[in-house]
């Protein structure tokens, strides 16, 4: 099972060294990773997406606990969250094909970015599962590149 | 530094005082003697260490400093050194080498620390800074080589920064799960100005360790205790290193239950005491891993369930047993085996509330199985008229007294010490357990010898291990360390000759040390004292004339290649599959 792990660090260099480095390790396998500060500059967090059931999740984060620099850990597949990635899609367009590609974007609350004359490139927030319909939908006009962020998450507020 | 600025300074820092106006006013402060400051300020009194281009000024702020500094001959036996001072004295060992290959040459000595929570310090030289990640000349990145091996390291990049991450280094090494902590410095970093001689606070926002447990866990434990038929506890290096033994001790003459001990654990409960069923794992006792298997709670306390006691078989380990797990480290917890009531928090703290709570339970039927164990598989030795290894330790427990420390190297006279040495205390017994590094047992003598110098020291070697470090003869000499050094020479790899004759179908494998040197010779060579023993008669003469003549000496003991160790629960294998002993 994935677990999604908020990891506050501290903003020292070499953090994300000690925090890949633990994972390798340690055989623990990591699904995506994404780093930035926090409104607090001394600290950053990492939103960590790792496979594992509740043992390996619990060593995970008591193996974190223990590097110096690492703040607080926190499971956020126990919480209710609102997740997103973002991913920028290259698509090969035709004009037979453009007006489609356009509907589709729009369908999914896509933007266009960038217009080349035989492709289309376009910009796409949401949960990984919306970010993988799309991209399974552009594939059959051609995608000629892809990038994509890794998750980040946070916590449903309870107020 | 102006007048000005000295009153910024005592405006800020309250502690500000007369000395260190005139550290200011006596000119250049640099990074090397802010350190050599620092580490005076923590208590520091010895470190081991080996110079190099980059250690140049620190070497040179060495002469004025009240450190004494010992030279041992290789990197090393710097840190092996720092570690067996470490685990003697239960103080923050220090040990220093130049960048690049001095450093590199420290990671093996890291690592041993790192595996039995050692607390250290190491500080490596490293290239100056606007040469870092050039591949200058004896660069490494030796911060990055010991990440996986160290609790915590810093490169420093900035001089004022020294005071506080010496400081900051010393307590997490020392503090919750001790264990090395590496300070990368740069070259021009320590011929840098300091201007504030400083420490300020430490800055760990979020460093966090445990003490005390959680006393609801407590109780149930103290009532899992007291309903249990068949209680054992299960004491490691842990109680040891927060100096529980005592607490121990009180906790089973109280309740009247037994215990085994992990090597690491040797010396938490004195060798003679009734309660002591032996050392648990490979080659423990039958009775302690009879009883291990058999007992309805484990009380386990400072141990990690490693796979040299567990056998790797975690899932067939103490199966029948509720397990109380006491670690300071949560991360023990749950790795290897469930606990069903795990208490974080350190030894002596939770050990001194459990005992206060605890209450006897009625096991006189596990004592009667237990001493029926015991008789029927005792550890013995079959004393065959030949030079036995047994026979050499237990005279020399006879012969040392209780004021020794005994060292050991690793092979099978690490394993017969373990079984056949009495030990009366702990810090007493010292081996490289988690990694089992051959080379140890020398310099870890001579830290140790730093660290006690009244006690008698013994290093137990073999002929492989003790070649590794024979260089540190040298060093015994150069500060004239009384240590005896008891070289148990079959002419063999003996460890890895026993496995390969009851596994491998006596094919010996790249075993033979062939060209062995003549070691009373080589002793002599160093201008010490070398005696040869090859009959069981000459032991004790022997022992006490080494103990008798002033400054180190080397005892060669010519012991037979085909002693074996026994028993022997082969990795992979439950108790009932022990060589040597249950039919
Ligand atoms: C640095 C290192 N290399 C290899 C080993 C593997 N090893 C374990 S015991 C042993 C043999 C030790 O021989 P010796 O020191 O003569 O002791 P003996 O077993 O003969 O008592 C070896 C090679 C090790 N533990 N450490």
């Amino acid at each position: 099972m994935l677990h999604t792990l908020a990891v506050l660090v501290e903003n020292n260099p070499g953090v994300l060294a000690r925090i890949s480095g633990l994972f390798a390790r340690r055989a623990y396998n990591i699904f995506s990773l994404a780093v930035c500060q926090t409104e607090n500059p001394s600290l950053s967090v990492m939103t960590i997406v790792v496979e594992g059931d509740s043992q390996v999740i619990e060593q995970v984060t008591k193996q974190l606990h223990k590097l110096v620099v690492v703040h607080k850990v926190t499971n956020l597949s126990n919480e209710a969250v609102v997740d997103r990635e973002l991913a920028l899609v290259r698509v090969k367009v035709k004009t037979e094909t453009r007006l489609e590609v356009l509907q589709t974007v729009d369908i999914f609350r896509g933007r266009v970015v960038d217009m080349g004359r035989s492709n289309l490139t376009i910009e796409l927030t949401g949960d990984k599962e919306k970010i993988d319909a799309f991209i399974k939908t552009m594939r059959t006009y051609g995608i000629l590149e892809l990038v994509r962020t890794g998750k980040i998450a946070i916590a449903r507020s309870d107020t | 530094m102006g007048k000005f600025e000295q009153d910024i300074y005592r405006a800020r820092d309250p502690e500000f005082t007369w000395e260190d106006e005139e550290i200011l006013a006596s000119g250049r402060y640099n990074g090397a003697k802010a350190l050599l400051d620092v580490l005076e300020k923590e208590g520091v009194e010895v470190i081991f260490g080996y110079p190099g281009g980059v250690l140049l000024t620190l070497y040179d702020a060495l002469l004025d400093s009240s450190i004494k500094h010992i030279l041992p001959r290789h990197e090393q036996a710097a840190v092996h050194a720092a570690d067996g001072y470490a685990r003697v004295s239960g103080k923050v060992g220090v040990c220093l080498a130049t960048s690049g290959p001095g450093a590199s040459n420290m990671v093996t000595g890291i690592a041993n620390a790192y595996m039995d929570s050692v607390p250290l310090v190491v500080i490596t030289g490293q290239v100056p800074t606007n040469l870092l990640g050039t591949d200058s000349f004896q660069e490494v990145d030796i911060t990055g080589m010991t990440l996986p091996i160290t609790k915590h390291s810093y490169l420093v990049k900035d001089a004022k920064d020294i005071p506080r991450i010496v400081k900051e280094a010393f307590h997490i090494a020392g503090t919750g799960r001790p264990g090395p902590v590496l300070i990368d410095l740069p070259k021009d970093i320590m011929a840098a100005d300091v201007i504030d001689p400083h420490a300020p606070k430490l800055s760990l926002p979020s460093y966090k360790y445990f003490t005390k447990g959680n006393s609801g866990q407590i109780n149930e434990a103290a009532k899992a205790l007291a309903q249990s038929k068949k209680p054992i506890v299960y004491a490691g290096g842990g109680v040891i290193t927060s100096g529980a033994g005592s607490i121990l001790r009180e906790l089973i003459d109280k309740v009247n239950i037994p215990v085994v001990t992990t090597l690491m654990g040797i010396g938490s409960v004195q060798s003679k005491h009734p309660n002591l069923l032996g050392m648990v794992g490979m080659h423990g006792t039958i009775t302690a891993n009879l009883a291990v298997n058999d007992c309805d709670l484990l009380i386990a306390v400072g141990v990690r369930f490693d796979d040299r006691v567990t056998s790797g078989l975690k899932h067939r380990f103490a199966t029948n047993a509720k397990i109380i797990h006491i670690d300071v480290d949560p991360a023990e917890i749950g790795k290897v085996v469930k606990a069903h009531i795990p208490i974080v928090g350190d030894a002596k703290l939770v050990l001194d509330e459990l005992c206060k709570k605890a209450m006897a339970p009625e096991i006189t039927g596990w004592w009667a199985q237990l001493r029926k164990w015991q008789q029927e598989y005792p550890l013995g030795y079959e004393q065959d008229g030949h030079l036995n290894p047994q026979t050499i330790l237990e005279a020399m427990g006879k012969i040392g007294g209780e004021n020794v420390i005994v060292t050991t190297d690793v092979g099978q006279h690490q394993m017969w010490a373990a079984q056949f040495y009495p030990v009366t205390s702990g810090r007493q017994f010292i081996t490289s357990a988690g990694l089992g590094t051959m080379g140890f047992g020398f310099p870890a003598a001579i830290g140790a010898q730093f660290a006690k110098p009244d006690s008698l020291v013994f290093l137990v070697t073999g002929d492989g291990s003790f070649q590794m470090s024979i260089h540190e003869l040298a060093t015994t000499v150069q500060y004239d360390l009384p240590i005896k050094i008891v070289l148990m020479n079959n002419g063999v790899l003996g460890m890895v000759r026993q496995m390969q004759k009851m596994f491998y179908n006596e094919r010996f494998s790249q075993i033979q040390l062939h060209a062995n040197p003549d070691f009373v010779k080589v002793a002599e060579a160093y201008g010490i004292k070398g005696i040869r023993v090859d009959h069981p008669d000459q032991v004790e003469p022997a022992l006490l004339e080494a103990i008798n003549t002033p400054g180190p000496v080397l005892l060669d003991f010519t012991i037979s290649p085909d002693e074996v160790v026994l028993p022997m629960v082969p990795s992979g294998k439950v108790i009932t599959e022990v060589l040597g002993g249950v039919d």
